[in-house]
């Protein structure tokens, strides 16, 4: 539990863990499929949003997939 | 159609061919080998008088009533138990055959009562109709109290809510005592005494009740008189009518007779042609369907505008018209995104599939999911990932031809008992078994069953478990080289993974708390001792690895290549009854039926151009992210197929925080359930009794659904979808189920074959159905994969966030119970509550030693998330630092205590792992009438 941390965040945070054993890139380009994949595109959106906001709470895997999302 | 009676050949069928040639009463028959003289005449036409036979057991030969003359054979032998043999020349009747039985008979009713004529089994007794064919006319010896020393006296034991046993009518045939054992696999039932004292008992001086019996009715079902007879027969009389349908219990869908008298509902019989059940049921599916006549049902549609108003009884077009112009307003207001639905694991297909397309074609957007979401989305994700197909692999019958049998995470007997009773006898007939949970369930030991190794991990290791197992596969040199190299992929890549020491079994040991040496040796067994299959449930699942697991199974499968032919497999025990159907009528947000993305186009192109309106090509909301949006406000409106979200989605406050939310909450149901109670319209729903339509089970069997009695609403439920669709301006009509399930079929590959027509021509069907399998699928991935080759995964161990601390230094599971069901709306409304009346917290003595508890105390139990009160059971059953409750009732409300945490590929919720603290409530605070349900909205 990681109380006061938005959804999406939790969520995408608790993909990456699952990516970890890969390398940055690829486990980004997981993640970002993943996410086009299942999540509703407002879910998508806001972690766009927050990934580009500079937030400093997201896995750096997810971070990247955020990017990566936004050019899928 | 009239009263079913299912032909009885008196002794099972043998399998094989048909090779040896006898003749009966001068009739040519052949049968295979080992048939018995029995089976024989009954397929050649002749029926030989029985009473201690049936076919559904072996043969036992007491009765003396079955005899026969043989060719070359000496004195009269028990047709029953003689086998055939080629050349055989078989009589069954004459004028000595004739006056053997008779006295056989006469002996039987010279201790029975002659109360034919008032006796619940007037014309459904086989002693009454042995009687008449025997020809018996007089009893010598004489009959009742006149005759000397009988059983007349003999008392009748009431105890069951179900049914009685009337030892007066007793004939000491065993029928029951070796369906219990045969059948169910319980052994409940006994013979005690000897001689003339015989009887039939319920273990050692106790009442049926208080027997270990599990009261699945094959007893009942056995019984040649009236000694073990139904509550409900007694109390109304024989039933004169059938009609087949499919219990809406549990996802092994069992077909039952559903027997009535007129419109009145008598009895239900498990059906011996039922793909699923071949004759057995559970207490359930055999008893429990009272709910569908209970007071509490709403039968006519209910509105409000804001909860906290009384509930105005409304006609159906005001329902519709108001929450139509609702949906629309609140759409025009927030957006076209602002509202969805969740379908329902209990409706039927034809209503899944009605409620997704109202989503898409009418609400405009992809807001839709279903409550399978909760138990088995990892199992979709992980076999398609792996196989390339979202169901599991065999049909029951396959567990008949393992070898070894892998269960993980899953408790037959109390959750799938009908298979569970199946799985026992296949491990009494030498299959070896591997039990990985925390609990030692009861087959980990019970009567003539005991598990190879129990592998008692800690709650949430299942990967790294699974993960071990693969390991010792790959580094002893079991991996089926050539199956691999044949039929799979990625397998390289995998192995140098699998190889790893962090996976092997002595680094697994500490983390999961399981010996090295234990896991080591179950490995051997699965890859080596024969065919072997993988049943787990949702103790897979329900983790926040759940898909991962899933993809760890088959792994192991694949490089044991125990994929792909009778034994083997993986198989998925499914919760409710509907769960592999509602999955396969698309009701996820990110696929159509059929598992087909929303983003294939040629996939939309179907429907668009059938449904005559765009689909939109992003994935929707799932239930989780409803409630988030919900509170967040993006979500303002939700419809609810026949599913009790407030009481059965983990952290309950968190649910009814969105629930309370929204804007309009409308529910489909029959009952007001908890989450009713949230609601501004209750649209009425249907029982499994008044439904046309179809169930899939787990092993992908789609039964019919037929109604007993008209709906009592008035309506079929996606009647109601498909009003609700037309009142918001979209043109949806069906004439019937059948009509939606041939729509279902030609924009669903896997469903092409199936009609309504053909499931009652062949009875049941396994998807795919389609030019290639006409006749279904009972095993999947004979020669390939369905994606073509099978794909390895890596499966890496990423343990839950969910720790225990000094906090909250207990981890609690949950699951479920045999009398109860799912959040028990329906079975807390029948006499199955005499089993279950409350959830309990089951915790080790240890654990309660510490704490100060006994058997029976109230207990608080509480997590980060919340808190509730509940009875605790001491039990040795259960590891240190482990504790489990079930979720039937919502005074407990379990979920209350359950987190946000999910599966990371599908959002399943870990309920199977919440760090919780369990404390002694002070005796001077305990008022159990004061007591609520732990989820908030007060009493009922």
């Amino acid at each position: 539990m990681s109380a006061g941390v938005p959804p999406y965040v939790r969520l995408a945070n608790e993909i990456a863990a699952q990516f970890a054993h890969r390398s940055p890139t690829d486990a980004a380009t997981a993640i970002a499929n993943h996410l086009k994949a299942v999540w509703d595109p407002r879910m998508k959106q806001a972690l766009i949003d927050h990934a580009n906001s500079g937030a400093t709470d997201l896995d750096p895997a997810a971070a990247l997939a955020a990017k990566k999302l936004q050019a899928l | 159609m009239t009263l079913l009676k299912e032909a009885d050949f008196g002794t099972p069928e043998r399998p094989g061919a048909a090779t040896v040639n006898l003749t009966v009463d001068g009739v040519p028959v052949t049968v295979p080998p080992g048939t018995s003289v029995m089976r024989a005449a009954k397929q050649a036409g002749v029926d030989v008088p029985k009473l201690c036979a049936t076919d559904n057991l072996e043969a036992f030969g007491s009765c003396r009533l079955c005899v026969v003359e043989i060719d070359g054979v000496r004195g009269t032998p028990a047709s029953c138990t003689t086998p055939v043999a080629d050349g055989m020349i078989v009589r069954t009747q004459n004028e000595r055959l004739g006056k053997l039985r008779r006295g056989v008979m006469e002996l039987y009713i010279s201790d029975h009562p002659l109360d034919c004529l008032t006796c619940s089994a007037n014309g459904d007794c086989e002693l009454q109709d042995m009687a008449g064919v025997t020809g018996l006319r007089e009893v010598r010896y004489g009959s009742g109290v006149e005759a000397g020393a009988n059983h007349l006296d003999a008392p009748t034991d009431t105890s069951n809510p179900y049914f009685d046993f009337e030892a007066s009518k007793c004939i000491a045939c065993s029928r029951c005592v070796r369906a219990c054992d045969e059948v169910q696999g319980t052994l409940a039932l006994t013979i005690e005494g000897r001689g003339f004292d015989s009887k039939v008992a319920a273990g050692a001086g106790v009442s049926f009740f208080e027997s270990d019996c599990v009261s699945c009715g094959a007893c009942v079902q056995a019984c040649p008189t009236a000694t073990l007879q139904e509550k409900s027969v007694i109390e109304l009389g024989m039933p004169t009518r059938t009609v087949l349908t499919t219990c809406a219990y549990c996802g092994v869908g069992c077909s039952f007779k559903a027997e009535l008298r007129g419109d009145e509902l008598v009895r239900m019989v498990p059906y011996k042609n039922g793909g699923a059940n071949e004759g057995h049921s559970c207490v359930k599916g055999r008893f429990a369907f009272g709910y569908a006549s209970h007071p509490d049902r709403v039968l006519e549609p209910m509105v409000r505008n804001t909860v906290s108003e009384p509930w105005r009884k409304v006609s159906w077009d005001e329902a519709i018209s108001f929450t139509a112009r609702r949906l629309r307003e609140i759409q025009a207001e927030h957006g076209q995104g602002s509202i969805g639905a969740i379908t329902s694991s209990r409706t039927t297909n034809e209503e899944v599939y009605a409620v997704q397309k109202m989503v898409r074609a009418v609400f405009g957007n992809n807001n839709v999911d279903t409550c399978a979401r909760v138990c088995h989305s990892p199992t979709g994700y992980g076999l398609k990932q792996t196989f390339g197909e979202s169901a599991g692999t065999q049909d029951f019958r396959s567990v008949d031809e393992c070898d070894v049998i892998l269960l993980i995470g899953s408790n037959p007997t109390d959750a799938h008992p009908v298979f569970g009773s199946r799985m026992k006898q296949r491990l009494r007939n030498g299959a070896k078994l591997i039990v990985i949970d925390p609990r030692r369930i009861d087959l980990v030991r019970s009567p003539h069953v005991e598990a190879a190794y129990h592998l008692e991990l800690a709650p949430g290791t299942n990967v790294a478990i699974i993960n071990a197992l693969a390991h010792v596969v790959v580094t002893e040199g079991l991996v089926d080289r050539e199956f691999v190299s044949s039929r799979c992929e990625d397998f390289e890549a995998w192995e140098t993974f699998i190889a790893q020491p962090e996976h092997s079994p002595e680094a697994v040991s500490e983390i999961s708390g399981v010996p090295a040496e234990k896991i080591r040796a179950a490995a051997r067994l699965y890859a080596t001792g024969g065919n072997a299959a993988i049943y787990y449930g949702l103790g897979v699942t329900e983790h926040s690895q759940g898909s991962t697991m899933v993809m760890g199974m088959a792994n192991l499968a694949m490089a044991t290549g125990n994929i792909g032919r009778p034994g083997v497999g993986v198989n998925p025990m499914r919760g409710q009854n509907n769960v592999q159907g509602s999955c396969d009528m698309g009701s996820f947000p990110h696929e159509l039926p059929g598992y087909r993305h929303v983003s294939d186009d040629d996939v939309r192109d179907i429907y668009e151009k059938l449904w005559g309106t765009p689909i939109l090509d992003e994935p929707g909301l799932r239930i989780p992210n409803m409630f988030d949006a919900a509170i967040d406000g993006s979500f303002r409106a939700l419809f609810v197929q026949g599913e009790d979200i407030a009481q059965s989605d983990p952290n309950t406050q968190h649910v009814h925080a969105a629930l309370a939310a929204l804007d309009l909450l409308v529910v489909q149901d029959l009952f007001v359930n908890e989450t009713a109670k949230f609601a501004h319209v209750l649209l009425p729903g249907t029982s499994f009794l008044e439904k046309d339509g179809t169930f899939t089970n787990a092993e992908r069997r789609i039964n019919r659904v037929r109604p007993i009695m008209a709906p009592r609403t008035g309506k079929q439920e996606w009647e109601i979808v498909c009003d609700l669709a037309q009142a918001m301006g979209y043109p949806m009509h069906y004439d019937s189920a059948a009509q939606i399930m041939d729509e279902i079929a030609i924009t669903t590959p896997t469903f092409a074959g199936v009609s309504f027509g053909k499931l009652d021509e062949l009875g049941s069907i396994q998807w795919p159905c389609n030019v290639d399998h006409p006749s279904g699928t009972p095993i999947m991935h004979e020669d390939e994969f369905t994606r073509g080759k099978g794909r390895f995964m890596e499966t890496v161990y990423v343990p839950t966030s969910e720790r225990s601390t000094r906090k909250y230094p207990l981890i609690l599971t949950t699951g479920r119970i045999l009398s109860q069901y799912n959040v028990g709306a329906q079975t807390r409304r029948t006499a199955n509550v005499a089993w279950h009346a409350e959830d309990v917290l089951e915790l080790h003595p240890h654990d309660a030693e510490v704490r100060g508890v006994t058997d029976g105390d109230l207990v608080a139990l509480s997590s980060r998330v919340g808190r509730t009160e509940l009875r605790a059971r001491i039990s040795d059953r259960m590891p240190v630092g482990v504790c489990y409750t079930t979720f039937h009732h919502p005074v407990s409300g379990a979920n209350v205590v359950t987190t946000d945490n999910s599966d990371w590929a599908t959002n399943c919720p870990e309920y199977k792992v919440t760090a919780v603290q369990v404390d002694l409530v002070p005796a001077s605070t305990v008022t159990d009438a004061a007591r609520e349900p732990a989820v908030a909205g007060g009493k009922r």
